[in-house]
Parts: structure tokens; C-alpha cells; sequence
């Protein structure tokens, strides 16, 4: 909405003032984030920008941070873990996810409030609790302390994501399309494959991502429920932060970032191409 | 022919009639919904639901006491606690032979410096009373109420053997009673805690404010940008829309650890400051470890989670609203705050109540850039988890704190429906 | 022909599964960072080339593994064999018995005069089932460029914000800090915990630590005092003294030792119960805390051989060179001044005091 020619200079004024303070709180939510990336290449181990690289000193900046992580087998044990955890855990809540998903959003699905409600607390109930119970259960279930425990906790804590975003996706879905399918001589796997899958596939991957992303990010419980052998990305930069804060922790986050600008991609293009898909959206 | 059709009921080709059919057919398709949500359900219950219930039946369990001392329990509840006088020697005869058995069980689970360490939460002193005491049961000889006494004088004081005899039960509440800052006097009633000795009702206090004040300022920042996201052409405000979501998708320790470099003493902003001369090099800010630094953090990471849903219905907003509104004689300030902002309740109260169910429970912040005075009532059942091993005291605060997330759970439910949630 | 190529595969089949079955990984449960780094080099690695079949693994699980044994006892599911604990945890672990009771005698090396083990490592057994392995010592570290021409000398020092102001970094939790406010307060240092035994003692001692609360960052992680103190962002700090000596010798920052009133504490092995390899894991403590290992630990960290035997022994860092005795915190130099960890007070008024602690603080 650009401002429209009658406008008088009271409005003119508060038309770019409200464009200014809505600047400053883009700032205030990107620049945290867009800082540390020229900080993880300082040359000394301080936090800050020193003289040398405000003036572009090359000296003042090194990949001395990002040598270290590559080199450091506390970090890189820790990637691998934070990788496979991840994954196998967001093939667990992705699978269940979608299918509890297709159930929810039938019409005929009872008590449908109540359901939701129980799979989707494990994103409500505070993290602090969800970690001291399993911490309890998975250690008698003798699961503490395994890369296993770890999966089946992080599944837990990110199947909502799934639900939800798959849920939402199956909001707008025609029900008569299965049965258009049905009557054209279509069994239902057919059915599932072809009509089904294609069109809820964006909020499915969507669901992943953020499946992913929560297990990749999550560091309470696995803290509680795994060992030294379990530590992931954001375990070793939680006590890095505590014990040792070096700037190898802001080549990590940088690295982190560049990840996430990935991810963020991804999804937004699937969104587009499912509201494109489903004629919601012109563009 | 006719006749027969309007007299009976329908029926289908196999002849049963429509009624039934369509009952069976519906039933069949509410089963067929079930099965396709019942993995998911199974799975959720087992990995998640049955683990913290489990966990919370740790608030009121004290079934070690009487477990380890099974002679003693049911002598030691005729004993008449007003008397003033301690037990007779029959109790503190069984009370030697279940430390005998205790000394043999050790490793198992009947270990009577455990029952030292449980009735040390509810008077100091039980915990090297029952140490000593074990160590030298071995040896001790009748008459036992003399070997006790000499063993630890602790036994010759009745205020102890109160404690005891009160927690030989199998379920207690003075976990709860500790999470909320009271106990039992030296009578056995229950009271509050002298005021220099309360923590947690101060700690859930500070929790809610903190994270109503977080609440207040994410819903400030967030209002005029997704109103600015929600009016711009869809271009420009998909671009826009990046700024928002990159925080959303970035790692909360990357977050996290970016405040501490901008905050700290010799971090970003304040270097920035005394370079630009604003500020003197000894006068330096100190804007975390502190609440403050808790709250700039957690706004940050939490703001996302507020402009989302409030952009989300001031998109269904139709401008021709603010529109007839004007062209009815509002000024642009009543249009907006008339006719404008009473639709967009709805997206405040699911962004509010969202933050606000987020920052109760935050643990990770907090822990970071919380300082002392950052801490929240989850730092606090962290530190009972796994320092002080109070796990009974961690499991009540839980509890608690569970109990207000959920009611808000519940009011959530009420404004959005849990069906509507949303992200990105 | 037959007959023999059947019997030598079966020889090579049972001689293949004994292999297997004698390699065994100890988990060893410690600190992690530079204290597992000595630990490595003075007893695992030491101990590994000595018995191939043995493959010591490090876990550097040592901050909360009370509560992580606790629960592996309750679930009757022990994966760990050794673990690294501090004195008092030892102490709640032993009377919880979450950890086995050691005959000492029977267990550990004698010295090389033959003196035997319990009588070398003296009161420093502070209970059945610890064995110590090293002392040492919270004490204070302060910059060097901000205290001007008169360093702090004295606990008084850490309590006068008109001498030395700027922020101090205490440890977030009770002990010590008491303790050192009653001694600032001027009660005699063997009167300390009778003091501290009463409610108007434990008044005063927060009363002390009122005067300089608002200077105070509270640590909870032995990293964070050094960082704190090489970021500038304290002027003084407590400190484990081989964190301080790491940050003044290794890494060269303005800061040095004040060790007036130091506390010592004691660092050990404990045996978890219900360990799947005890008679390994006691085989390994045998050698890992005779004489000459407890001092060539010192080669590589600045803390104490907890055996009096090896006090003698330490020699030079690994690295830096430098005589390590006069960095031990057991150094007559610093003797004058110092407090012992009262285990008993603190096993009975931990969880009170604490309490009280947090209190204090929320208020």
C-alpha cells in the first residue's frame, strides 16, 4: 500500500515513521543473526569487532575457528550425531505424522479436539519436563544413554510439527478427488500414490523440515537422556557456551545460519508450489 | 410396489435396510480414521505421555521410607508423638534389625542412607544421623535404644522420630508443600516457610511476570510489522517475510550465543559505545546475566511466534473496512483502533498466549544469559534434577508449572482451536 | 587329515572368541577437557599399553552423574565402571549405595617404602568408597591491571568494594562463601562451622555477603570464572586453582593468585554398583592410583597428588616446563590460611542451606 496522493503531511509523517520503527524491528530480528557471521572470522578470541577488521585489515580476520571445528573431534562427533539423530527421528515423526494426519482431517474422525490435543502437547508441555520424564523412563527401559533413546525422544517432541503442517495442507484437500478416483477404477493404494501423495507431498516435506529442524535444534533432553557419546551440535554449544566460549561456537552458528537459509528455502518454495497447486494463490 | 416403498424402510441392493447400512458404513470409516491415527497415539503415549506421568507420580511417592524400614513402620505409628518422650525399645529394636537388612541390601535398593537423604529434605540433620547410624549397626547389641543414642544422640530427640513417623506414609504432599515454599512446624502442622526462606512462590512468580512482560513486548514489536507484512504487496512483503522466518528457522543456541556476543561487557554493542565515545570505557553496560539480558534474548527468539499468527488474520482482514470506516467521518486513528484492532483479537490472543506458554517454560535461555537474577522457575527443577537429586521436589514444581500450561493450553483451545494452530 | 583340520578350526574358533571376550572397554566417566587430557596421559594411556585387551573409554559425562547413577541403579541398568566424583558426591553416592565400598588395603598399591595404601592417602579417605586421587582448591584469582600498585592479600580483600571495587564471580552455591564471609566477619576459622551450625551464624555470613551482592556474577562452571576474569568482565573471582593456573601460565592473561584462606576439596574414583566389570576396573585402579601415576598426573594440571608418596615425586609440566610443586595448592606457601571441606556439616545442611542460598539470592 503506497501512500496515497491526498494524503496530508500529518499522514505524510506518520507514513514514514511507521516504515521506520517497523525498519528498526526488522533490524532488531536479523541483525543478532547476521553479526556473528563476520565475528566467527575474527582473528583474535574476542567477541567483538576489533580495529583491524573495521578496517579491513585482512590480518585482522582468519578462518582460524572453522579450521578448529573441522579439526576437532568433540565437534565433529558431534555433527555426525546431531545428522543421524535428526534423520532417523524425522523419518519416525514424519511417517506417523502424515498418517495420523490423513486420519484427523477426515470428517468421520471422533473426539477430534481431544486427539489433536494429546499429539500435539509434547510442543506445549514445557521442555524442561518432557526431558525429566523420559530422563526417568528411557533410563529404566535401559534407552538412556543411546543414540535410539535420543531418536524415539526427538520423534516425540517433533511429530506435532508434522501433524500440523500436514493437517493444513489436507485443510483445503477435495475429499471427492477419492472418490473421482474410486469411480474412474482406482484401487485405494493406487489412490494414495497418485492422487493422495502428490497433492499433500509439499506439506509432508514441509512437516519434515520442521521435524528436522526441531530434533537438530533440541538440547534439553537430550542432555537429560543421552551420554557423552550422544552429544549433538547443540549440546557441545550449549556447555561451549558455558564452559569455553570460544569464537569456534560463532563459526558454528554461522554455519548453522547457512543451513537454516537452506531449509527456510525449501519450505517457502513448497508453499508456493502447493497454493499454486491447489489455485489458492495467482502467483 | 409403490406402496411397499413408502411403507417400509429403504433398502440397499443386498436388501438390508438403508439405515443400518449407512450406520455401518459410517462406523467403518470412524474406524478406519481411528487406525490411521492409533500409531501415532501409541507412539505418543508410550514416548511421551506415559513417561511424564510416571514422572509426576514421583511428587507425591515416599515409598522408600517405609520399604527400607518395614519393622519399624507399623511400631512406630502406635507411638503417640505428643508425648514429648521418644519411643520405647520395641521400636528401636525393629528399627536395628531393619538396618541390619538394609546393610545386606545395600546395593539393591533398601539403602538406609537413602531414608537419610529423603527425611533430610524435611529436617536437617537425617542424613549423617542415618550415615552413622548405619555404619555402626553392625555391632549394636540389646538394650538398642542406649546403642542408637550412643550411635548418634540425634535418636534421644523426639522431633526426629515426629519426622519419621509422619513420613512412613506411602504417598506425601511435603513435596508440594516444599514447591510452594511451606512445610510442617515443629507441631506437625503445615505452614509457610519464614519469609527469608521462600524461593519458589517468588521463582513462579517472577516465571509469569517475566513472561508476561516478554508477552507484552513481542506482541508491541509484532503488531505494526505484521500489520506493515499484511498491507505491502505480496512481493515486497514475501521478501520482508524472510526477516521474520530466517530468525524462526535459525538454531535457539545460534540466537542465544549471538546475544551474548552483542550484550556482554566487552561485546558488540558495548565497544560500539565506547568507541563512538557514548559511553566511558569503566561505565561499560551490563546487559546480561541479568534480567534483562533474559528478556532482549528471549523477545528475540520468541517474536517470530507472535508476528506469525497475528499476520495471519490481519491478512483476512478486509481493507474495505478501514475504508467505510473513514468514509464514515472515523479519523484514521478511530478507524484503526474501532474498527481495525477488534479483528485482529483473535490473532493477538493466539500469538499472546502461545509466547506466553513458550516463555513459562523456558529453560535454555534463561540458563545462558539468565544470570541470577534471568532464572526461571525451569532452571530451578533442572538444578533438582540433577544437583541436588530432590527428585520428589523437581516432580511437584513440575507438576505446577504443568498444571498453568495447561490451563492456558486450554484457553487457547478456546480462542483458536488447537485444529487452527499454524506455522510459518 | 580331516579330523585335524576340523580340531584347528575349532581351536581357531574358541581362540577367536576368547579374544573377544577378554577386550573389554571400561567406561570411565570424568570431566571432560583438560582434567580427562591428564588423566589419559598419566593413567589410561599408560595403562592400555600395558594390557592390549583393555580399552579405557571416555565419557565425559562427570557434571551430574550422581543423578544419571541414581537412576541407572534405580533401572538396574549400570553401563558405566568408573566414575570420576567430588568428595562429597562420593559421600551422598556411598550412603546411597549407588557405588561399592573399597577395602583400600586390599585394593590399592602400597607406597614404595611399602607403607600401605589407606596410611598414604590418610584422612584424605573421607569415606568407604572414595578413593582420593587428587586435591584442590577453591581459591581467588584477580586482574592484575585492575587493582592498582596493592594487590588483594587477604580475604578481607574480596569483601572491600572501596579498595577494590568492580565485580567479583562467586561460585553459585553455599559452601565456601560462608564460610569466607565468616572469616571476613571475623570469626576464628576453627569456630566456622559451629557458627554456621546456628540460624544467627548463617544470618550473619549472608549479612557479610550482602555488602558486596550487588557486585556479585554468580558461576556455576569451573571455565567460567577464568573466562570471566580474562574477558575483563570481574575484577576478582573464585576459582578451582587449575583453572587459574591453566589461564596464568598457558594462556598468559593479566591475573594472578591470592590464596589466603583457599578451601581445599578432594577428587576421586568411585566404583558404581552393579558395574558389569568390577574385577577389571579394580585391576586398573590398582596401577591408576599408585605413587608414581597420582604424581605424574601433576605433569600435565596444576592439583595435588592425593598421596602423600607422591608429593615428592612431582617434577616439571609436560609442556610448559615450569617446577610444578610450588603451583600445588598443598605448597607450604600458601599453608598458612587454609580450610578443609567439612564433609559432615555440609552431607546434614546442603539441602537446607541451599535453600536458604537461593533465597537469599531470588530476594
Amino acid at each position: 500500500m503506497s501512500l496515497p496522493a491526498y494524503a496530508g503531511p500529518l499522514e505524510t509523517t506518520w507514513y514514514y515513521l511507521f516504515r521506520f520503527i517497523c525498519g528498526l524491528i526488522f533490524f532488531f530480528l536479523i541483525a543478532p543473526i547476521l553479526v556473528i557471521i563476520p565475528l566467527s572470522f575474527n582473528a583474535v578470541p574476542f567477541f567483538t569487532f576489533t580495529e583491524k577488521m573495521l578496517t579491513f585489515d585482512p590480518e585482522g580476520y582468519s578462518l582460524k575457528w572453522y579450521r578448529d571445528f573441522f579439526s576437532n573431534l568433540n565437534w565433529q562427533g558431534a555433527v555426525k550425531n546431531s545428522f543421524i539423530i535428526a534423520f532417523f527421528s524425522t523419518i519416525i515423526s514424519t511417517t506417523l505424522g502424515t498418517i495420523a494426519a490423513l486420519g484427523l482431517s477426515r470428517a468421520e474422525m471422533p473426539a477430534k479436539t481431544w486427539v489433536m490435543g494429546i499429539l500435539i502437547s509434547p510442543m506445549i508441555v514445557p521442555l524442561i519436563i518432557s526431558a525429566a520424564g523420559m530422563f526417568f523412563f528411557y533410563t529404566d527401559m535401559g534407552l538412556a544413554s543411546t543414540h535410539l533413546g535420543v531418536i524415539l525422544a526427538h520423534a516425540a517432541l517433533s511429530t506435532p510439527f508434522v501433524v500440523i503442517t500436514v493437517t493444513a495442507t489436507l485443510v483445503g484437500f477435495d475429499q471427492s478427488l477419492i472418490r473421482a478416483s474410486a469411480t474412474l477404477g482406482a484401487n485405494p493404494t493406487t489412490t494414495f500414490f497418485k492422487v493422495i501423495v502428490p497433492l499433500i507431498l509439499p506439506g509432508v516435506i514441509s512437516g519434515a523440515l520442521f521435524a528436522f529442524v526441531t530434533s537438530f535444534d533440541e538440547v534439553v533432553v537430550v542432555k537429560f537422556i543421552g551420554s557423552y557419546e550422544q552429544r549433538t551440535i547443540p549440546w557441545a554449544m550449549f556447555s561451549g557456551i558455558r564452559e569455553q566460549i570460544s569464537p569456534t561456537i560463532l563459526a558454528v552458528a554461522t554455519l548453522l545460519v547457512l543451513l537454516s537459509v537452506g531449509m527456510l528455502a525449501t519450505v517457502e518454495l513448497l508453499r508456493r508450489r502447493n497454493e499454486k497447486l491447489r489455485g489458492l494463490s495467482p502467483g | 410396489m409403490a406402496n411397499t416403498t413408502t411403507n417400509s424402510p429403504l433398502v440397499t441392493v443386498d436388501g438390508t435396510p438403508l439405515k443400518v447400512s449407512l450406520g455401518r458404513a459410517k462406523r467403518k470409516a470412524k474406524l478406519r480414521a481411528l487406525l490411521l491415527v492409533a500409531p501415532l497415539f501409541a507412539f505418543i503415549l508410550l514416548t511421551f505421555f506415559v513417561p511424564i506421568i510416571s514422572m509426576l507420580l514421583r511428587s507425591v511417592d515416599n515409598e522408600v521410607v517405609s520399604y527400607t524400614l518395614p519393622n519399624t513402620a507399623p511400631l512406630l505409628s502406635q507411638w503417640d508423638a505428643s508425648s514429648g518422650e521418644i519411643p520405647g525399645e520395641a521400636v528401636f529394636k525393629a528399627l536395628a534389625a531393619d538396618f541390619k537388612e538394609s546393610a545386606e541390601d545395600k546395593y539393591d535398593d533398601k539403602s538406609a542412607g537413602k531414608v537419610g537423604r529423603r527425611l533430610n529434605y524435611e529436617l536437617t540433620g537425617f542424613s549423617s544421623m542415618f550415615r552413622k547410624t548405619a555404619r555402626k549397626s553392625k555391632k549394636f547389641e540389646p538394650p538398642y535404644k542406649e546403642a542408637f543414642i550412643k550411635a548418634e544422640k540425634k535418636w534421644g530427640d523426639p522431633k526426629y522420630w515426629q519426622v519419621m513417623q509422619r513420613e512412613m506414609r506411602k504417598a506425601t504432599d511435603s513435596y508440594y508443600l516444599a514447591a510452594i515454599d511451606a512445610g510442617y512446624d515443629s507441631e506437625g502442622n503445615r505452614a509457610f516457610n519464614e519469609p527469608g526462606k521462600r524461593v519458589y512462590l517468588k521463582l513462579f512468580w517472577r516465571t509469569f511476570w517475566m513472561s508476561g512482560l516478554i508477552t507484552g513486548l513481542c506482541l508491541l514489536l509484532a503488531y505494526p510489522v505484521a500489520y506493515l507484512l499484511s498491507i505491502l504487496k505480496s512481493r515486497t512483503s514475501n521478501m520482508l517475510m524472510i526477516l521474520v522466518l530466517l530468525p524462526f528457522w535459525t538454531s535457539l543456541l545460534v540466537r542465544t550465543s549471538a546475544w551474548i556476543a552483542l550484550l556482554q561487557k566487552e561485546g558488540v554493542i558495548n565497544s560500539l559505545l565506547v568507541a563512538t565515545g557514548m559511553l566511558d570505557d569503566a561505565n561499560r553496560l551490563l546487559m546480561i546475566h541479568n534480567k534483562a539480558g533474559t528478556i532482549i534474548a528471549m523477545v528475540h527468539v520468541l517474536l517470530p511466534f507472535m508476528i506469525l499468527p497475528l499476520y495471519s488474520v490481519m491478512k483476512t482482514i478486509p481493507p474495505s473496512y478501514m475504508r467505510a470506516a473513514r468514509s464514515l467521518g472515523a479519523t484514521p486513528f478511530t478507524a484503526f483502533t474501532k474498527v481495525y484492532m477488534p479483528n485482529t483479537i483473535p490473532g493477538i490472543g493466539a500469538g499472546a498466549i502461545l509466547v506466553f506458554i513458550l516463555s513459562i517454560g523456558y529453560y535454555i535461555t534463561p540458563a545462558l544469559v539468565g544470570g541470577q537474577s534471568g532464572t526461571l522457575i525451569s532452571n530451578l527443577i533442572a538444578y533438582h534434577l540433577e544437583s541436588s537429586l530432590n527428585w520428589g521436589l523437581a516432580a511437584a514444581l513440575g507438576a505446577i508449572l504443568l498444571a498453568a500450561t495447561f490451563a492456558l493450553y486450554l484457553v487457547y483451545d478456546k480462542i483458536v482451536g488447537i485444529d487452527n494452530m499454524k506455522l510459518g | 587329515m580331516k579330523l585335524l583340520n576340523r580340531t584347528l578350526i575349532a581351536v581357531a574358533v574358541s581362540a577367536g572368541m576368547v579374544g573377544v571376550a577378554s577386550a573389554k572397554d571400561l567406561v570411565v566417566v570424568s570431566w571432560g577437557g583438560a582434567y580427562t587430557a591428564s588423566q589419559q596421559n598419566a593413567y589410561h594411556a599408560p595403562y592400555m599399553a600395558n594390557n592390549p585387551d583393555i580399552t579405557i573409554v571416555n565419557d565425559d559425562s562427570a557434571g551430574g552423574a550422581v543423578a544419571k547413577l541414581r537412576a541407572m541403579q534405580e533401572a538396574n541398568n549400570v553401563t558405566w565402571d568408573l566414575v570420576d566424583m567430588v568428595a562429597s558426591d562420593a559421600i551422598l553416592s556411598c550412603d546411597e549405595g549407588l557405588v561399592i565400598e573399597i577395602d583400600h588395603n586390599a585394593v590399592l598399591a602400597a607406597a614404595p617404602d611399602g607403607t600401605p595404601a589407606l596410611e598414604d592417602f590418610g584422612d584424605l579417605v573421607v569415606s568407604p568408597c572414595f578413593i582420593p586421587q587428587i586435591v584442590y582448591s577453591t581459591t581467588f584469582g584477580y586482574r592484575t591491571d585492575k587493582v592498582g600498585d596493592t594487590p588483594p592479600t587477604s580475604i578481607n580483600d574480596i569483601f572491600d568494594l572501596d579498595k577494590y571495587p568492580g565485580k567479583r564471580a562467586l561460585q553459585k552455591k553455599p559452601i565456601n562463601n560462608l564460610e569466607w564471609a565468616l572469616i571476613a566477619d571475623g570469626v576464628p576459622a576453627d569456630k566456622v562451622y559451629e557458627v554456621l551450625g546456628t540460624e544467627a551464624g548463617v544470618a550473619q555470613a549472608f549479612a557479610k555477603l550482602d555488602t558486596i551482592k550487588d557486585s556479585v556474577i554468580w558461576w556455576d562452571k569451573g571455565a567460567q570464572p577464568p573466562q570471566l576474569l580474562a574477558d575483563g568482565e570481574v575484577t576478582i573471582a573464585s576459582a578451582y586453582n587449575g583453572r587459574l593456573f591453566s589461564v596464568i601460565e598457558e594462556e598468559k592473561q593479566p591475573i594472578a593468585m591470592m590464596w589466603d584462606w583457599q578451601v581445599f576439596d578432594l577428587d576421586g574414583w568411585v566404583v558404581p554398583a552393579g558395574g558389569k566389570n568390577e574385577a577389571d576396573v579394580l585391576a586398573y585402579l590398582n596401577f591408576a592410583t599408585d605413587t608414581q601415576r597420582l604424581a605424574d598426573q601433576a605433569k600435565y594440571i596444576s592439583y595435588g597428588p592425593a598421596r602423600a608418596s607422591s608429593a615428592p615425586m612431582v617434577g616439571k609440566h609436560k609442556d610448559l616446563g615450569i617446577d610444578m610443586a610450588p603451583h600445588m595448592p598443598t605448597s607450604p606457601a600458601y599453608a598458612e590460611h587454609t580450610l578443609l571441606y567439612n564433609y559432615e556439616f555440609w552431607a546434614d545442611n546442603i539441602d537446607d542451606l541451599t535453600e536458604s542460598f537461593q533465597a537469599w539470592l531470588t530476594n
